[in-house]
């Protein structure tokens, strides 16, 4: 009864990934591979050239200074957003008036479509007419280059990746607690323990199979959060705010004729890298005696 | 295979790519009787301010050959490019005419994406074509595409503020930082506003100084001599003794409502915002609106050669219609329309005898300019030389980068890019 799953791994995945592997260790771009569009028929030109696309990518600075980046970006976002989400989850596992309400209201990041909500920052950050900047204003403060200064520009995009990403981390970590028997709780209330001892001894460890697993899949996420960043500052100024994935997007696709080949180098570089991460925090987590 | 391609590697490269499904498969391209028939997918690139007026213009096609039905679709311009190239190599979604930006026409037909035009019913009456406007449409002997309408760059000034300051229209980018004291003094307004988010607006710096990007005949790369680095020194010497305001992002609707509004004297602006800025509390009266042409540099003064032309997808399903329809929307008479309600540069000699056009202000100003216009490097790479100027451009604004720096990383990328170039 495998079957079914082997053949769509081997579709949905194992084609493209065996496709774009293949595709790293040719030259093959927009211009030489094959295509018929109406009366034009070209043929495919392009050659096997092995690794020289990785070493192209590896020896050039702009990878490691992307890379440099983009570890921060990472780190910084997932780090805020898990401490935000479980934050904003204890204060709403509690009994409260209008509990839904608040809880729904939370979600809300998480029902408008990622663009339209990056658009909107982008108008709210908008350094002479935004709604920010008219707010400092109001109080006496100078305007803010939020999108203009390579410093500004990279705190504006973590703000924005963790408003989208806290409804996630709060969704996932309510569930976590709600799976708590409150049992426990009381218990630990009748032995004398104080609130953050019961947070610390109680809470901490029932959520760690949640959390553990939250934190691997929203630090691949935003590793890769292409729409945030190049929607709302195209990786500027410059290539301030530049990632690992909009720099391959940039390279591969906005130079003419589009680089199949080198785009799809940085491509598996990425997912080395990413799986690489996976198995190290895997191996991390066993040993502290959790079973993922 | 070659579909498949791009899915592979935009799946292992975990981009984001919006696959765009707008329309285009309207087939039938038989003739009824001789009369044309089926569908024209058209896309259209001009901005808020002009649509209207493309939209109406294209559906009039309709009433020519009612059998036809004229799908308009406007795509911004910042999009376009890439929303074609997507829909054109996957063979799906590709509109059967595209209003093409000058530069974009050697790449797409060097990719095989366009029908040539030659001998076919598209390409009218050539000889009426003003030269500098049909150079961007041939591509290795061929003809890709018809011209549309021309462009180039011109100082747009507010006429009021310059006379409550005191100060002439500057010739050179010193006499405006000069004149922005003044300016700044007696009216409140910034002198410029400088795109510091689009590469080309770059070029008339760097014409300036004598630069170029690349010298295609010879195969070289010029941007990082001495007149590039002095380029970069002039947009930072702007912005830095406050002559100037700038934007690493939404440029285009910032510059138009700081024109608008007054909250600048001047800026470098083409024809097609003349409608937009004329919409706006400072030009009321139309009159205020002032255009010369841009101020030089230390040695000389110059402005790109821009502008649109139609070009017909290869792998369109409606072929014959879509050479007639390019063959209407590049008639003297719709460019005289588009000229009568939108000021734009006309590409016919004819055209520009009619009276309405030839009184028109904008383009007693523009068609001297355009002619003076310094003409692109027409090859395949043209459009991508502006990627590596504008992260650049960026850093030089921002401090993260010096002149010299900047021109020498342009001046890297250039040579990656073109593999032959010294």
């Amino acid at each position: 009864m495998v079957a079914p799953v082997v053949l769509v791994i081997a579709v949905i995945i194992g084609y493209p990934l065996v496709r774009g592997l293949y595709l790293s260790l040719t030259d093959a771009t927009e211009a030489n591979v094959a295509r018929d569009i109406g009366m034009n028929h070209i043929p495919a030109t392009y050659t096997f050239v092995g690794l020289d696309n990785y070493t192209a990518v590896l020896s050039d600075g702009v990878f490691w200074s992307r890379l440099g980046w983009t570890v921060v970006w990472t780190v910084a976002c997932v780090g805020i957003t898990f401490a935000l989400g479980l934050t904003l989850a204890n204060l709403l596992n509690r009994k409260m008036k209008g509990r839904t309400f608040y809880r729904l209201a939370l979600i809300l990041p998480w029902a408008i479509p990622a663009f339209i909500s990056v658009f909107t920052w982008r108008l709210l950050y908008n350094e002479k007419h935004g709604l920010l900047n008219k707010l400092l204003q109001g109080g006496g403060i100078d305007a803010i280059p939020w999108l203009n200064d390579p410093t500004w520009a990279k705190l504006s995009v973590i703000v924005v990746n963790v408003w989208l990403g806290v409804p996630f981390m709060l969704v996932a970590l309510l569930g976590g607690l709600q799976s708590i028997p409150g049992e426990l709780y009381e218990a630990a209330e009748m032995d004398g323990a104080n609130a953050w001892q019961r947070f610390r001894n109680i809470t901490v460890p029932s959520l760690r199979s949640v959390s553990s697993t939250v934190i691997l899949l929203s630090t691949i996420w935003t590793f890769n959060m292409f729409p945030v960043i190049f929607l709302l500052t195209r990786g500027g100024p410059g290539d301030a705010t530049e990632i690992l994935v909009t720099y391959a997007y940039r390279l591969s696709f906005v130079d003419s004729p589009r680089n199949f080949s080198s785009s799809a180098a940085w491509g598996v570089l990425i997912l080395l890298m990413l799986s690489a991460v996976a198995v190290v925090y895997r191996r991390a987590l066993r040993k502290q005696g959790e079973v993922w | 295979m070659r579909r498949r391609g791009i899915a592979a590697t935009a799946l292992v490269a975990g981009l984001a790519l919006t696959a765009t499904a707008c329309g285009g498969d309207g087939g039938g391209d038989q003739k009824s009787g001789g009369e044309l028939s089926g569908t024209v997918t058209f896309w259209d690139t001009s901005n808020d301010a002009e649509k209207a007026t493309y939209k109406e213009l294209a559906e009039g096609f309709e009433r020519e050959h009612p059998k036809v039905d004229v799908k308009y679709v406007n795509v911004p311009f910042g999009e376009a490019n890439a929303k074609f190239k997507n829909a054109a190599g996957g063979n799906s979604g590709a509109p059967d005419v595209m209003r093409t930006e000058v530069a974009w026409v050697a790449d797409f037909a060097n990719l095989g994406y366009l029908a040539p035009l030659d001998n076919t019913p598209a390409l009218d009456k050539n000889e009426d074509y003003v030269e500098q406007a049909a150079g961007s449409t041939r591509f290795k002997g061929k003809t890709y595409a018809a011209p549309q309408v021309m462009d180039t760059l011109g100082l747009f000034y507010n006429k009021k503020l310059l006379e409550e300051a005191g100060v002439e229209v500057p010739k050179t980018f010193d006499e405006l930082k000069d004149a922005a004291k003044k300016i700044k003094s007696k009216t409140g307004a910034t002198a410029l506003y400088l795109r510091g988010d689009d590469p080309y607006w770059f070029l008339p710096y760097l014409y300036g100084e004598g630069g170029d990007m690349v010298e295609a005949k010879g195969k070289k790369v010029l941007i990082d001599d001495p007149e590039g680095v002095r380029a970069f020194a002039t947009i930072k010497d702007l912005v830095d003794s406050k002559a100037a305001v700038t934007d690493a992002t939404d440029g285009q609707e910032n510059q138009l409502k700081a024109l608008k509004d007054g909250d600048v004297a001047m800026a470098i602006d083409g024809p097609w915002d003349i409608e937009g800025a004329l919409a706006g509390k400072e030009f009321k009266d139309k009159g205020n609106l002032g255009v010369a042409p841009v101020p030089g540099g230390s040695k000389a003064q110059g402005s790109p050669q821009g502008g649109w032309n139609l070009s017909v997808y290869a792998g369109s399903g409606n072929l014959d219609a879509s050479y007639e329809f390019v063959k209407y929307m590049s008639s003297a008479k719709v460019q005289q329309k588009t000229t009568e309600k939108l000021s734009l540069l006309p590409t016919r000699k004819s055209v520009y005898e009619v009276p309405s056009v030839k009184d028109n202000e904008m383009v007693k100003f523009f068609r001297p300019a355009v002619e003076k216009a310094v003409e692109r490097p027409w090859i395949a790479e043209g459009n991508s030389l502006f990627e590596p100027i504008k992260v650049q451009m960026n850093k030089v604004l921002t401090g993260s980068a010096t002149p010299d720096q900047a021109a020498k990383a342009t001046g890297d990328a250039y040579r990656k890019l073109l593999k032959d170039y010294k």
